[in-house]
């Protein structure tokens, strides 16, 4: 049902691309792909009563093993969250330099304005 | 870019020094609590676009030029690679490794142990302040032809 | 308990994602587009990743404001023609159902909710990574020493991509202004 749901959210976000005419809403619902395709690999790694992979005391060492959620997917999620700001920023710059040379937002001009 | 009014002003003066403290403390126990390099990173870039919103773009150049962030952006990088590299340098022990917690362990909980860990973190939390903020002061500064004055 | 908490957090944010499919106004888009990013970080504060919160939070608050800046001066409404094709945005739901059915058989045969693989394996990566994590390399933090020890080389690479794309925003932003000063000092 969760993973579901977050499909649901995934699915939001694909459509925003594929039927939106402004260049500003194509990269939103980029942004809503990324946002649900993160939460559903931490998602995969939650174990249920479980808890945070730090160890603070040394009691903790041994059975940290027992109680703890997975830390591998929380490792690629992190790399991922920096990887797509590093693209909105580069996304971002394109459409302003595409509306300083064309005036419009909407993608349907772009296309006939030629030169 | 022109700044915003006087109370912004007194408060953003007071508080800037504050943010880049804390993103300081994040960085550096980075391998004791949650946190990090990126983390870090991004708070220490929030405090010099927090100059650039209130006071405008001048007083932000003054405390970081556009050269000083790339000149750290760069350096930032080829610390983590020089690290990366030193490890296959060293005789005995392969590309990437961890020679420094081989050779000089320190005691755990502590801040000065886990060796590499200390030192990509602190190249990780430089590169990426350095370059959130050159690439903020690039959208600010741009100007455009249709209107023919800086853009707000 | 937690199950119902992060159901609440995801029909949020798709209650949020509908809003920003649907309005017109471009800056009330971007604003819209914060509550997203919120509610993903205390999600993922429910889930035993506080670290992952962290860098969530702040990487929102930094890409609000590039959208902001992007969108501010520009306030330009969608065009009126597009709300008239209803019948030829068939096609479209018809793959967007597809997909959403064979996507749903596929995740029947996931492990369920809060019962991941790795909990009865103790040969797996995440419990070797565990055990050995503090006595190898002297990190109490085991999420700092998967990416910075035993996985650096996954963060390099993430390193140089994103300079990459920052030397790209740069470049594709000042080409520009020197031409008009070169210009202007001719």
């Amino acid at each position: 049902m969760i993973y579901s749901l977050c499909l649901v959210l995934f699915i939001l976000g694909l459509y925003c691309v594929l039927t939106k005419k402004n260049l500003i809403k194509i990269i939103v619902g980029l942004v809503i792909m990324d946002n649900a395709v993160n939460l559903f690999f931490v998602l995969l790694g939650y174990r249920t009563n479980g808890t945070v992979p730090i160890i603070t005391n040394d009691a903790e060492k041994s059975m940290i093993m027992q109680h703890s959620v997975d830390p591998i997917p929380q490792a690629l999620v992190l790399t991922s969250i920096v990887i797509s700001l590093g693209i909105l920023a580069l996304m971002v710059s394109l459409a302003i330099r595409l509306y300083e040379k064309y005036g419009t937002f909407d993608i349907t001009k772009i296309r006939k304005l030629k030169g | 870019m022109k700044g915003m009014s006087q109370i912004v002003k007194v408060i953003a003066e007071l508080v800037k020094d504050f943010i880049i403290l804390f993103g300081i403390y994040i960085i550096l126990n980075g391998h004791l609590s949650p946190g990090g390099g990126f983390a870090g990173g991004v708070i220490i870039a929030a405090s010099y676009i927090l100059i650039t919103l209130a006071f405008g773009r001048e007083r932000a150049m003054k405390e970081l030029s556009e050269k000083g962030s790339h000149i750290l952006d760069n350096f930032g990088v080829l610390l983590f690679w020089a690290v990366a590299v030193l490890g296959w340098l060293i005789p005995g022990q392969a590309f990437f490794s961890n020679f420094i917690q081989r050779f000089a362990p320190g005691s755990p909980y502590n801040i000065l142990t886990s060796g590499i860990i200390l030192v990509c973190n602190i190249a990780i939390g430089i590169k990426v302040g350095a370059s959130l903020f050159s690439v903020f002061t690039a959208l600010a500064h741009f100007e455009s032809p249709l209107k023919g004055d800086d853009e707000e | 308990m937690i199950e119902f908490i992060i159901l609440l957090l995801l029909i949020f944010m798709i209650v949020g994602a509908l809003f920003v499919i649907e309005m017109d106004n471009l800056l009330s888009t971007a604003v819209v587009m914060g509550t997203i990013g919120f509610g993903l970080s205390v999600a993922f504060l429910f889930l035993g990743a506080p670290d992952l919160a962290i860098v969530e939070i702040v990487v929102d608050v930094i890409s609000l404001i590039i959208l902001i800046r992007a969108t501010i001066n520009r306030d330009i409404k969608e065009k009126a023609e597009e709300s008239t094709s209803m019948i030829s945005r068939i096609p479209l739901l018809v793959i967007v159902v597809i997909f959403f059915i064979f996507t749903y058989n596929v995740f029947q045969h996931l492990p369920a909710f809060g019962n991941p693989s790795f909990a009865g394996n103790p040969l797996a990566p995440s419990n070797i990574y565990l055990k050995d994590g503090l006595s190898k390399t002297g990190a109490s933090n085991i999420v700092a020493a998967i990416i910075l020890d035993f996985r650096a080389y996954d963060t390099l690479g993430e390193a140089t991509v994103l300079f990459t794309s920052i030397i790209g925003a740069l470049s594709v932003l000042r080409l520009f202004t020197r031409k008009r000063k070169e210009e202007e000092d001719k």
